[in-house]
Formats: C-alpha cells, sequence, structure tokens
C-alpha cells in the first residue's frame, strides 16, 4: 500500500501528530538497538490516554507484542499491534530523565555540541505535550518499542542488549483518532555507556477494516470487549451503523 | 515466588496521634509533612489500598509508578523503596512492612477497565477510579481526571513472570500485616480502599484498612 507519510526520526529526535482511525503505522530500526518511547492520548479528548495498567492487566501481560491492544483509561482500544517481528517491547521501564542522560553519557550542552547533543526523553516529552496544549501532568508510563526488559522471580528488571536488530518492524493501527507523541532517546535501563544512535523510520498507510476474525479483536475475550466499547464510542460520535 | 522482606516497626500506636478505620469503598485524602510516617493496616488480610501520592507543594506532579520502578531496578515495593514523582522528586520512603511485596503496575480498578476485564454489566459497580475522582474533586480544584497517574497496590500479589507475563496471583497479606512510609517532602497521599468485587485477589471480599500517622520522632 502507498505510504500516505513516511518520517524518519533521528536518534534523539521526536515527534507529534494527530493519526485518523484506521491507520497503520509501521516503525522500522535502521540499525541495531533502536528504543522509540511512545504516548498515545484520544486526539479529541486528550484526558483519555493510553493506560499502562490496564492494558497489561486485561491482557495479563508485563510486555507488548503481536496481538496486543493499547487500551486508554476509558476502557477502549486506542491502537492495535497488528503485526510485530521482535515478539516484545517494553511497557515498563518508563523514558529518560535529564539528569539520567547527563550521568550516564556525559554532560552535553546545545552551545558546544550543537545538534548532537544528547536529548531526554522527559524534555522530548514536555515540549511534544506541550505543543499540543498539555504539560508533564499527562506524563505517563510509555511504551518503549523495540526493547525488551524481563523480570527475575525476585522483581529485578533486566534490560537485554541487543534485543533487535536493524530492519526489526512493529505495526500499530489505529482503532481511535488520537494523539500520538514520539521521543527516540535510549531506554533507562540501557547499560550501554554510549548514547544510543539509532534511527527509526516511521510509515503511516491506510489500514485494511478490522474483520471479525481479526487478530488483536480474537487475542483475548477482554480484546473484545474493550473493541466493543470503542465501537459504542465511535458511533456515539461519529454516527454510522455497526 | 516472590521474594519477601519483612521489616517490623517499633511504633506504638498509642503515640500515633492519628488512627482512623477505613471502611472498603471509601476514600481519604491527607497531607503528610516532611518526616511524619503513615502506617496502613490490612486489618482482615488481602485487601488492597490503591495509593497515590502528590508533590503537595506542586499537585501537578504525580506519582510516577514507572519512575520508581525503574530508579531502584525492580518492579516490587517494599522496606527501603522510595516512591517518586514524576519529576523525579522522592515524595515518601517506605521504613517497614510486614507484608513484604506491594504492586504498583496493576493500577486501580475502574467501571471502564471492569467492563473489559469481567463484563459489561459490571458498568455500574462501585470502583476506586470514582473514589479517586471524588476524592480529588472535594480537594483542590485545579485537580482533573489527568492527575489520575498509575497507583501503587498496596498488599497486592501481582507477580511478573520472567517470560513477561502479569498473573494476580493469591495474595501475601494476611490480617494485621501493615506497611510503614516516612514523607520526604510534603505529599499529599490518596486511597482508595478497593471495593472491587470480581476478582479472587481479595476473597470476593473488600475489607477495612486502618490509617495511622506519626510525627516524626
Amino acid at each position: 500500500m502507498t505510504a500516505i507519510s513516511t518520517k524518519l526520526i533521528p536518534a534523539g529526535g521526536k515527534w507529534s501528530g494527530r493519526i485518523s482511525r484506521g491507520k497503520s503505522i509501521t516503525f522500522t530500526a535502521m540499525e541495531d538497538g533502536a528504543n522509540i518511547s511512545l504516548l498515545l492520548y484520544n486526539a479529541h479528548d486528550t484526558a483519555e490516554r493510553y493506560n499502562m495498567p490496564d492494558t497489561l492487566k486485561a491482557q495479563y501481560t508485563a510486555h507488548l507484542t503481536k496481538g496486543n491492544v493499547l487500551m486508554s483509561d476509558n476502557g477502549r482500544v486506542l491502537a492495535s499491534i497488528a503485526d510485530d517481528s521482535l515478539g516484545w517491547h517494553d511497557a515498563i521501564s518508563g523514558y529518560t530523565s535529564r539528569n539520567m542522560i547527563d550521568a550516564r553519557y556525559g554532560k552535553t550542552t546545545y552551545q558546544e555540541k550543537r545538534n548532537d547533543w544528547y536529548r531526554s526523553g522527559e524534555e522530548n516529552f514536555a515540549v511534544e505535550l506541550f505543543r499540543n496544549g498539555l504539560t508533564t501532568r499527562d506524563l505517563v508510563p510509555v511504551i518503549n518499542l523495540f526493547s525488551k526488559i524481563y523480570c527475575t522471580e525476585d522483581g529485578a528488571m533486566h534490560f537485554v542488549s541487543g534485543h533487535s536488530k536493524k530492519g526489526d518492524t512493529v505495526t500499530l493501527r489505529t482503532e481511535m483518532d488520537v494523539l500520538l507523541i514520539l521521543s527516540n532517546t535510549p531506554n533507562p535501563l540501557d547499560p550501554s555507556t554510549s548514547y544510543p544512535s539509532v534511527p527509526v523510520e516511521v510509515t503511516i498507510t491506510d489500514a485494511a477494516p478490522v474483520q471479525e476474525d481479526d487478530f488483536c479483536l480474537n487475542h483475548r475475550p477482554e480484546n473484545r470487549r474493550a473493541f466493543e466499547n470503542t465501537w459504542d464510542h465511535t458511533l456515539l460520535t461519529e454516527g454510522g451503523v455497526r | 515466588m516472590a521474594v519477601l522482606h519483612h521489616v517490623v516497626s517499633e511504633r506504638k500506636a498509642e503515640a500515633a496521634f492519628y488512627n482512623e478505620i477505613i471502611p472498603a469503598g471509601d476514600g481519604w485524602t491527607y497531607t503528610l509533612e516532611p518526616g511524619q510516617v503513615l502506617r496502613i493496616v490490612d486489618l482482615e488480610g488481602n485487601q488492597a489500598a490503591d495509593t497515590l501520592f502528590y508533590d503537595a507543594d506542586n499537585p501537578a506532579d504525580h506519582y510516577s509508578a514507572v519512575n520508581t520502578i525503574q530508579r531502584q531496578g525492580n518492579v516490587y515495593l517494599t522496606t527501603g523503596s522510595v516512591l517518586v514523582s514524576e519529576s523525579g522528586k522522592e515524595l515518601v520512603k517506605i521504613v517497614a512492612d510486614t507484608c513484604g511485596n506491594h504492586d504498583t503496575i496493576g493500577g486501580a480498578c475502574s467501571a471502564q477497565s471492569n467492563t473489559v476485564r469481567y463484563s459489561h454489566d459490571t458498568l455500574p459497580m462501585h470502583n476506586c477510579r470514582d473514589t479517586f475522582m471524588l476524592q480529588l474533586s472535594k480537594n483542590d480544584p485545579l485537580f482533573t481526571k489527568r492527575d489520575l497517574a498509575p497507583n501503587v497496590n498496596f498488599f497486592m500479589n501481582v507477580p511478573v513472570t520472567p517470560d513477561g507475563g502479569l498473573t494476580f496471583a493469591d495474595g501475601v497479606s494476611a490480617p494485621g500485616y501493615y506497611v510503614e512510609m516516612q514523607a520526604v517532602r510534603r505529599t499529599l497521599v490518596l486511597i482508595s480502599n478497593c471495593p472491587q468485587l470480581n476478582n479472587p485477589c481479595n476473597a470476593y471480599n473488600p475489607t477495612p484498612i486502618q490509617l495511622l500517622v506519626w510525627d516524626n520522632y
């Protein structure tokens, strides 16, 4: 399918924009070891947003992959993970702060490094939220595409180095009109001492309509009920026939 | 099986200047001054005390579950855990814990998440998010739903398995188990004593909690 839009998010880069229902958003890692953090909001009511606990507990998972849906705090599906070459994306380790970036990779300034200075997830999100009329009050747990963090039985969190490879892809399908915010900044648990610099390509196309045999819809009965909540909402706000 | 760290407190109930019982389904907001210690007691066992924290001097800065677990490199909360805000400020530190393991990934129940997790006809049932919203609506008028970030579930056992599963296991709490936290800065505490009737984690029987506050000594 012809891409509506293709964007290259460079290392340290950020992006935000509204994307309507029924689009496929494919993220492609351009090198090994990518991590891109994302937040999702209802484009028309940003008080409704991706809810990490509701998403994870409804699907009995602590990581995200194909078949999982990203639920809002209103029990609706903002987006589905329609395809995934990796099998594991991180939902529990958050974004990097300015202090963390300075401590781990060394303090950089724009004055000294110009656009090669090291950006943080904290500041990227603050700026893109503000651009969209939001503030850091609206910051919640992010999804870190391309990263794997697993927990041992004692609860200790472990970052898996070398998890994602050049060319790995993951595709979100929007089920509502969303505001998507991206920050291509390191995973906070990545032990690498050099600032990761992996661009991520984002390609947006029209998605095929959700069919009755859709993988995400049928992944769990909880997912179907969340889709039913979403369809009800769409009928009430946009009209049409279910 | 989770590793449990049991740390008993020396504090005597008689010395607490605040001592109240909160029934299941009720909420509570309270501002702790720096150094003050809050104890939450699971009176009958396997209850969930859904709790949020805010920097009382800047209520826009809410508790961050992921900043907290990422900072300590462990998904469970117990003695020694420092609970931090979205901006990274230290809010409270857990100083005693006879339960030994608390969840901060499972979040709070809501009418909407109940429809997803259980069935559409659970929509009218009482839930933690409604309690949170009622409490915040009676507090600072600047609070809105945006301020409801993922919370702590004191006494809840939600194991994360090495293969990335999330399970709601039998409780590790028991009657009289408690957790104590000391305020690092002025901290607004918001509690919903969970009314959930659909989840076996509390044996379908939500029960009261006791809250005690001590001045620093």
